[in-house]
């Protein structure tokens, strides 16, 4: 079972490593997110500072509507998901391997999010302990929250317009718990971040627990 | 064509428990020491999300055994009756979804009026407000996820992950007034052993008699629209008869024509 997930994993991987969609089109369209915020709160510095945990899920969370379409816009041409199946891979090999790639591709995202938050917004981190930990669990939640709408969607003729629908509302929890616990780490706020951090968890073990009991009938229909 | 004896009665029995609703909202119970009549709008508002949230979780349950009824590996007779049992939980869980979506948009548009009395505004970007827009969004696409052209049985487990997916939020609405700084009040009631009651007197019971009229309101529609569900389940299938048949009393193509 491993070996599977990890075959699908390295399959996306490449595919993104060869075609760089993430780094060339989702990371620039995340960057535009913030600058955009900031002319809508009038460039004010201090506004964007407090809100900057905020944005940065917001942003992190359209990047995640981006991947996950894309992750599975690239198995719905030529029938690749049927392909996969046909060759004995396991429907949850398929979506964690799937869901591995794109909780990779979001960290990256990540990464460059915060980065453009420190340098337009001048941010500072004061407990990077806390801000790491909750970015790996938000990313990941999202993550597997994403690949799971994704495989609900694929081959639908409105998948572009329904998967920005479903996926954003249900992904609310992460983008709140993640927003409360950044807000400590950024110092913006002396709420309990690590007790948003658990919820963080909580959201994500939950997501992990419906991915198991799904992958079986998301793929098996898809 | 949906109504029979029971759903009658049922209907007749939550109109006149709506006629007492409104009597004991408008006179019996007193105004309030500080929110004044505005408070009366509390025994719409309150019921309806109750009300809803019972939707969403039943949409849960239903949606759970649906995916436990279509589990692959059934076949012959058993295979038949599982099928026919998922699709009993399918159509319980869309009658559900529509019930709770239904009265957390009561519960929205009386909220709104209520702060507009209170709060001087139709809108606050409150934390239970906002998470309960999110929930409302949520199964709006859920409904709009049922809707989409598909085959039934993969659309019934489709949708059941969506559920089960979504009704993740509903703690995070209810708590939402206890993990965060809100306008919105604390819940409005505490029942069971060593409870607060924000309420009291009158305005307790009249609040309890709204929920139980309002279950039984939505426990009305929630049948029929079960029942309008299987209606169209029944007509989508004969019409696909009525095709098929057609189809077959055309003339096949490779069977020479002959003169008569």
């Amino acid at each position: 079972m491993w070996r599977e997930i990890w075959l699908i994993c390295r399959k996306d991987l490449t595919v993104e490593r060869r075609a760089r969609v993430t780094l060339i089109q989702i990371v620039p369209t995340v960057l535009l997110i913030l600058v955009v915020f900031a002319f809508a709160f009038d460039a004010n510095p201090s506004l964007l500072g407090a809100g900057a945990g905020g944005l940065f899920w917001v942003a992190v969370l359209f990047g995640a509507v981006l991947g996950a379409k894309r992750s599975f816009d690239i198995e719905a041409e030529g029938g690749n998901l049927d392909a996969l199946r046909l060759g004995g891979l396991s429907p949850a090999a398929i979506l964690w391997g799937k869901a591995m790639a794109l909780a990779v591709q979001m960290a990256a995202v990540a990464v460059f999010t915060a980065a453009g938050l420190v340098v337009l917004f001048s941010v500072a981190v004061t407990d990077w302990l806390l801000l790491v930990t909750a970015a790996v669990f938000g990313t990941a939640a999202f993550a597997i929250c994403g690949c799971l709408y994704g495989a609900m969607t694929v081959g639908l003729r409105s998948a572009d317009t329904l998967l920005p629908l479903l996926l954003i509302p249900v992904a609310a929890p992460v983008l709140l718990a993640g927003t409360r616990a950044f807000d400590v780490a950024l110092g913006t706020s002396a709420d309990q971040g690590w007790s948003w951090t658990a919820l963080l968890a909580v959201v994500l073990i939950t997501y992990v627990a419906v991915g198991w009991a799904a992958a079986g009938p998301l793929l098996e229909d898809a | 064509m949906t109504g029979s004896v029971a759903t009658r009665v049922l209907g007749a029995i939550g109109l006149a428990a709506a006629v007492v609703m409104a009597i004991l909202a408008l006179w019996v119970s007193p105004a309030d020491a500080v929110q004044g009549d505005a408070v009366r709008l509390m025994y719409v508002h309150v019921p309806s999300i109750w009300v809803a949230y019972g939707g969403f979780v039943l949409t849960a349950f239903a949606s759970a055994r649906v995916l436990w009824r279509t589990r692959s590996g059934a076949g012959g007779t058993e295979g038949v009756i599982a099928d026919r049992q998922a699709r009993h939980w399918d159509r319980v869980a869309g009658a559900a979804a529509e019930l709770g979506v239904m009265f957390t948009g009561l519960t929205l548009v009386t909220g709104s009026l209520w702060g507009k009395v209170t709060w001087g505004t139709y809108w606050q970007w409150d934390a239970r407000l906002t998470t309960t827009v999110l929930l409302f969004v949520t199964y709006l696409g859920y409904l709009a996820l049922r809707r989409l052209p598909a085959e039934s049985r993969a659309r019934a487990r489709r949708s059941a992950v969506m559920a089960l997916i979504a009704v993740v939020n509903l703690p995070i609405v209810h708590y939402s007034v206890d993990w965060w700084r809100t306008l919105h009040q604390e819940a409005s009631l505490e029942i069971g052993i060593g409870g607060d009651r924000n309420y009291s007197g009158e305005m307790y019971w009249t609040l309890l008699y709204s929920w139980a009229t309002f279950t039984l309101i939505a426990l009305w529609i929630g049948i029929h629209r079960y029942r309008v569900l299987r209606l169209e389940e029944l007509a989508e299938e004969a019409a696909l008869e009525e095709l098929l048949s057609q189809r077959r009393s055309e003339p096949r193509h490779d069977e020479p024509v002959t003169d008569r």
